[in-house]
C-alpha cells in the first residue's frame, strides 16, 4: 500500500534534455523561475508555457505528467485564486462584475487571481521539468558542484551532497521496510485505518519503532561499510561522473536567454499589461 | 479449519510499465493437520502466495476460501481471520517493538481484546512454546537478546493469538545451525499439538524431516505438490526449479548408479540408514 507513494518524478528516458549537465539544468530553472517572475501579463505567460511545452517534447517527457505535478497542490491554488477573487481591493474606480450579499467581484480582482494561480503553477511545472529529467543523483551531484565555491567560507558542500544522496538511496529501501512491518503488525491483529486521530497516531507506535530501530542498524552497517572502504570525506575524492559542459548546454542556454530577452521585450511593450 | 485456494493470480502494479504477474492460477488446498512445505527458487512468488492466505494482500483475481468462505468477501472480518491464521514474516524480530518481551508478545492478544488475565495466560503459554523462561525474559527489553531469542519472542507475538493454522515465511533465514534447530524444534512441536503448518523454506532437508506435504512454485506458477516421497524422488524436475532434493536422497542416487539395491523413493537420513544397514547385514552375515 505504500509502494504506490513516488518521492522524485525522475522520467527515466534519454533525451536531448536529460543529457543536460545538471549544474546547468539547475542554473537555468533559476532563471525560467526569474522569468516567472518577470512576466506581467498574460500573454508573458504564453510565451513561458510555450516554451516549456517545447522543451517537454525535446525531453521526451509527456507534457501531462508536469500538468500532474500540479495535482498535489491543487488545494494552494484554489485558495490562491479564490483570495485575489474576493478580497482584491484597488483603489479607484472599479469595474464591478458580480455583487451579491458581502460578496463583491471585480474586474481588477478576477484578473488578479487569474494571474497569481498562473503564477504558482508556471513556477510548479517549471520546476518539475528539472526534476522529471534529472535523475536524484545527478541532482545532488549538481548541487555539490554549484555549491562547491562556498567550501571557500566552510561550508559543508560535499557532506550536504552525500547526505541527500543517501537520504534518496534509502526512501525507497525504509517504505518497503516499512510496508513489511505494517503487514506483519497487521497480522497480530494491528489496525491502522480505523478510530479517531488520537487512536490513529497510537497506532503508529508498533510502526515507527521497528522501523527507526531499522533505520539506525541500516545507518551504522553504512557508515561501517563506508569507513572500510576508506571513506573520509570530499577532500581529495575524484568522481566517477565528471561532469563536462558540452555545446549542447551552450544551446540550453542561449535557448533560456532569448526566452527571457523576448519577455522584457513584452514586458516594456505593455507595461501595464494586457487587458483581460 | 481448511484454506482453499482456487485459481489465485496476482499481478503486481497491474496497468502500469511496471507490471509483473507474480503468481499464476495457482490452485491447492491446505487441509487440517497439514505440514506444508511451500519450496521454490527465489522471487517465485511464496512470500506473495502466503500473504493472500491472510487476507494481507488480494488476489488480482481468483479466490481463497477459508472453510468454504471467501476470505476477500464482503462480510469478512479480515482481522478477526488474521487471528486464526498467524503469519511469521521473514526475519520477524525486525517487528518487535515494545519495552518488555511480555508486552511486546501480549500485543497481539491486546488486539483481539482480552482481558488481562487471558492476556498473562497465553503471553506465558507462548513463552513456554517457544522455550523461553518467561520468569527470565518477560521483563526484558527485547532489543538486547539475540538474533535467535528475538526471533522466537517474535514467533511468540504471533502464537499469543493462539492461530488454527501457523504460517512461517522462512523462519530460519540467517540463524546458526543451533538457532536453526531450535526453531525448526519449536515448530515442530506445534505441528504435533494439533497446529496445521505451512512453512516457505529453502532447505529441502529442512522440509525432509518435518513436511507431511510438499508444494513447489516456479515462475509463480504450480509445478507439483504431493507428499515428500513423490516429489523428491522426481529429482530433475526440482534440479530444475533451481531447489535440488535433500542430501539423502542425493546419497541414493549416487549409491544406485554404483549398483546398490535401493528403492529410488529414500529422502530422509534415517530411511537410508536403515537400508543401508539392512544391506550390509545382508553382504555380511555373522
Amino acid at each position: 500500500m505504500l509502494k504506490n507513494i513516488t518521492l522524485g518524478q525522475y522520467y527515466p528516458v534519454d533525451s536531448w534534455v536529460h543529457r543536460l549537465d545538471p549544474r546547468v539544468k539547475i542554473l537555468l530553472t533559476i532563471a525560467l523561475i526569474v522569468a516567472v517572475f518577470l512576466v506581467r501579463s498574460m500573454v508573458g505567460y504564453a510565451i513561458l508555457l510555450t516554451f516549456i511545452f517545447l522543451a517537454s517534447c525535446l525531453a521526451n517527457v509527456p507534457f501531462r505528467l508536469m500538468i500532474k505535478g500540479l495535482k498535489p497542490l491543487r488545494f494552494i491554488l484554489i485558495l490562491t485564486f479564490l483570495l485575489n477573487l474576493f478580497f482584491q481591493s484597488g483603489g479607484g474606480e472599479q469595474e464591478i462584475l458580480v455583487h451579491w450579499w458581502i460578496i463583491t467581484i471585480t474586474r481588477a480582482g478576477l484578473r488578479q487571481a487569474v494571474f497569481f494561480s498562473a503564477r504558482l503553477a508556471l513556477l510548479v511545472i517549471c520546476t518539475s521539468l528539472m526534476t522529471l529529467t534529472t535523475s536524484p543523483i545527478q541532482l545532488s551531484d549538481g548541487i555539490e558542484l554549484l555549491l562547491s565555491p562556498l567550501k571557500i567560507i566552510h561550508f559543508p558542500a560535499h557532506e550536504l551532497a552525500m547526505m541527500m544522496s543517501i537520504a534518496l538511496r534509502f526512501i525507497p529501501t525504509l517504505l518497503e521496510e516499512a510496508d513489511k512491518i505494517m503487514k506483519a503488525q497487521m497480522a497480530r491483529g494491528a489496525d491502522f485505518e480505523s478510530g479517531n486521530l488520537i487512536k490513529r497516531a497510537k497506532a503508529m507506535v508498533p510502526l515507527l519503532v521497528p522501523l527507526f530501530v531499522s533505520a539506525f542498524r541500516r545507518a551504522g552497517d553504512l557508515a561501517m561499510a563506508m569507513e572500510a572502504r576508506c571513506y573520509h570525506g570530499g577532500e581529495g575524492r575524484t568522481r566517477l561522473r565528471v561532469l563536462k559542459l558540452t555545446r549542447h548546454d551552450l544551446f540550453a542556454v542561449i535557448a533560456v536567454a532569448l526566452l527571457i530577452g523576448v519577455i522584457i521585450l513584452e514586458r516594456a511593450a505593455m507595461p501595464d499589461g494586457w487587458p483581460l | 479449519m481448511s484454506i482453499q485456494l482456487k485459481n489465485l493470480t496476482h499481478v503486481y502494479s497491474g496497468g502500469t510499465a511496471f507490471e509483473s504477474v507474480a503468481l499464476h492460477d495457482i490452485s491447492f488446498e491446505i487441509r487440517d493437520g497439514d505440514f506444508l512445505a511451500l519450496v521454490g527458487h527465489t522471487g517465485c512468488g511464496k512470500s506473495t502466495l502466503v500473504q493472500h492466505l491472510n487476507g494481507l494482500l488480494k488476489p488480482t483475481s481468483g479466490q481463497v476460501l477459508v472453510d468454504g468462505e471467501d476470505l476477500n468477501g464482503e462480510h469478512v472480518d479480515r482481522r478477526k481471520l488474521r487471528m486464526r491464521i498467524g503469519l511469521v514474516f521473514q526475519y520477524p524480530e525486525y517487528q518487535l517493538f515494545e519495552e518488555t518481551v511480555a508486552k511486546d508478545i501480549a500485543f497481539g492478544p491486546k488486539n483481539l481484546g482480552l482481558s488481562a488475565a487471558e492476556i498473562e495466560e497465553r503471553v506465558r503459554t507462548a513463552m513456554a512454546q517457544v522455550h523461553l523462561n518467561y520468569d527470565k525474559y518477560a521483563r526484558r527489553s527485547p532489543f538486547e537478546l539475540s538474533g535467535g531469542q528475538m526471533r522466537r519472542v517474535a514467533i511468540a507475538g504471533v502464537l499469543a493469538m493462539q492461530p488454527k493454522t501457523l504460517i512461517l515465511d522462512e523462519p530460519t533465514a540467517g540463524l546458526d545451525p543451533h538457532g536453526r534447530d531450535r526453531i525448526l524444534g519449536i515448530v515442530r512441536e506445534l505441528h504435533q499439538s494439533g497446529t496445521t503448518v505451512v512453512m516457505v523454506s529453502h532447505s529441502m532437508d529442512d522440509v525432509a524431516r518435518l513436511a507431511t506435504r510438499v508444494v513447489v512454485l516456479a515462475h509463480g506458477s504450480l509445478l507439483a505438490d504431493g507428499t515428500p516421497r513423490e516429489i523428491f524422488r522426481q529429482r530433475e524436475m526440482m534440479e530444475e526449479a533451481g531447489l535440488g532434493v535433500p542430501e539423502a536422497s542425493r546419497l541414493v542416487q549416487a549409491l544406485r548408479a554404483r549398483g546398490l539395491d535401493l528403492p529410488d523413493d529414500l529422502y530422509t537420513q534415517d530411511e537410508l540408514y536403515d537400508h543401508l544397514l539392512r544391506l550390509w547385514k545382508e553382504a555380511n552375515p555373522c
